[in-house]
């Protein structure tokens, strides 16, 4: 589904992604962690090309997002992404943020839209909260509305970038069982995360990532019971 | 005290009519001076140097001369340039829209540059494209935090509406200085007329006022 080939990033002379290399298959849970700076969020920020690459090469589906003549608001379209911040519209209901993407870049019908909208509410848990604004949800209703507002898309792909990170931990199992529920459904997830058992649990293959590369890739119980590398295994021992 | 108010009250339809005249090219290159700001504004925000550059060299000329020369400018200047004889009305929306569009593009920029960078960022990932992304997601975030802002700029341009009296367009200042010399009497005339405009004033800013509350309708 996604393949990367010695991708480079730089923002002036600070080097923030340097020759990555993976595959990501349909269907599968990537967990990518690593410590703060590591390049994780600007690795799946390259994925959807919300950061441009420096050099190297990002294929989604066959298609490769680097050449110019790629459309990448097509692209995106497959690709559903969830922030730390949510970033939902703050100016628009709840039932409006799930509607306008599709309403507007699939051109469906407002009555198919909301239809759609109501559907995923009732999946993320929040039926009641169509006609609140944004403003009024808490830090884990709003993460739900992301996911949900991304979803709406019917994205082959997920992004998620740390989307826990900014909530109350109270907050934190709602949008991971959420997140979870979604895994089960086989969608294709890449998740950025600092949730350890979540990673542990949910991933089919952990990313660990320090300084701008890519030190070690493992499966979860391989990963966490033995990391190869000294540096995982230090990063392990900090964190858990 | 040698004050009789009686005096004008055969002039009142005259001065009253002045409203319409004045309120009619306000409202004209408030319009003008709006859209014209917008477009302007995206193009201060877009990624062209040269259209940058160009927008700003436009901003500094209105913001960097006086307005009563910009009108002057346009009414007496340009026909002589052009050979075309501009009417005190064209001459009027012109400039001031013009004007006033120098304004409302450094406020709007400002606010669209104030709203979340994120805003941006997830409607770009859901694939959303960059005009319907300003128009209906940035935009209406910038308009609430900038319409107090915009609000002082449309009633700035009521105010120095005034300034046509000076190539003889007949709105309200130039009705109260006819009524004056006509009179030998300028307080009551300027009196009456500053109570209109006042009014006017008081108006918009409540229409300000209820525009600010709709629009926070989502806090």
């Amino acid at each position: 589904m996604i393949k990367v080939e010695s991708l480079y990033k730089s923002f002036g002379d600070l080097e923030v992604l340097q020759n990555i290399d993976t595959t990501i298959e349909k269907g599968e849970v990537v967990a990518v962690i690593g410590p703060s700076g590591s390049g994780k969020s600007t690795l799946l920020r390259c994925l959807n090309l919300l950061e441009t690459p420096t050099d190297g090469h990002i294929w989604v589906d066959g298609e490769d997002l680097t050449v110019p003549t790629t459309n990448i608001l097509k692209v995106r379209q497959k690709i559903g992404m969830v922030f730390q911040h949510f970033h939902l519209f703050p100016h628009m209901k709840v039932i409006d943020n799930l509607t306008y993407a599709p309403m507007t870049v699939k051109e469906l019908s407002k009555q198919e839209a909301e239809q759609q909208a109501k559907l995923l509410l009732s999946k993320v848990g929040l039926s009641d909260k169509e006609q609140a604004y944004p403003n009024s949800l808490s830090g884990g209703q709003k993460q739900r509305v992301a996911i949900a507002r991304a979803l709406a898309m019917e994205p082959e792909l997920m992004l998620f970038d740390e989307p826990t990170s900014a909530l109350d931990p109270e907050m934190v199992k709602e949008v991971l069982d959420v997140i979870k529920s979604l895994a089960n459904t086989g969608m294709t997830m890449v998740v950025v995360t600092h949730e350890m058992g979540f990673a542990r649990e949910v991933a089919d293959r952990i990313i660990f990532m320090d300084y701008g590369k890519i030190v070690e890739e493992a499966k979860p119980t391989e990963f966490f019971a033995s990391a190869k590398t000294e540096r995982a295994k230090d990063f392990l021992d900090k964190v858990l | 005290m040698n004050l009789d108010f009686t005096q004008i009250v055969p002039y009142i339809p005259f001065m009253l009519e002045g409203i319409w005249v004045t309120l009619r090219f306000v409202i004209i290159a408030i319009i003008i001076g709006f859209l014209l700001g917008a477009v302007i504004a995206l193009v201060k925000i877009s990624d062209v140097k040269v259209l940058r550059w160009l927008a700003d060299f436009y901003t500094s000329i209105f913001r960097g001369t006086p307005l009563i020369l910009q009108l002057m400018f346009v009414y007496y200047g340009i026909p002589q340039v052009l050979g075309y004889d501009i009417s005190e009305f064209l001459a009027a929306i012109l400039t001031f829209g013009l004007n006033s569009s120098a304004y409302v593009s450094e406020i709007i920029r400002a606010g669209i540059q104030a709203v979340d960078k994120g805003q941006k960022e997830a409607a770009e990932a859901l694939g959303i494209p960059y005009r319907q992304t300003m128009v209906r997601i940035i935009m209406p975030q910038a308009m609430k935090n900038i319409l107090p802002a915009l609000m002082n700029e449309f009633i700035t341009l009521t105010k120095e509406s005034a300034i046509v009296s000076v190539i003889n367009y007949l709105d309200l200042m130039r009705r109260a200085t006819v009524v004056g010399a006509d009179l030998y009497r300028n307080f009551e005339a300027y009196l009456f007329v500053g109570l209109i405009y006042y009014v006017i004033v008081m108006i918009l800013t409540l229409l300000g006022k209820l525009l600010e509350r709709r629009l926070s309708q989502s806090d």
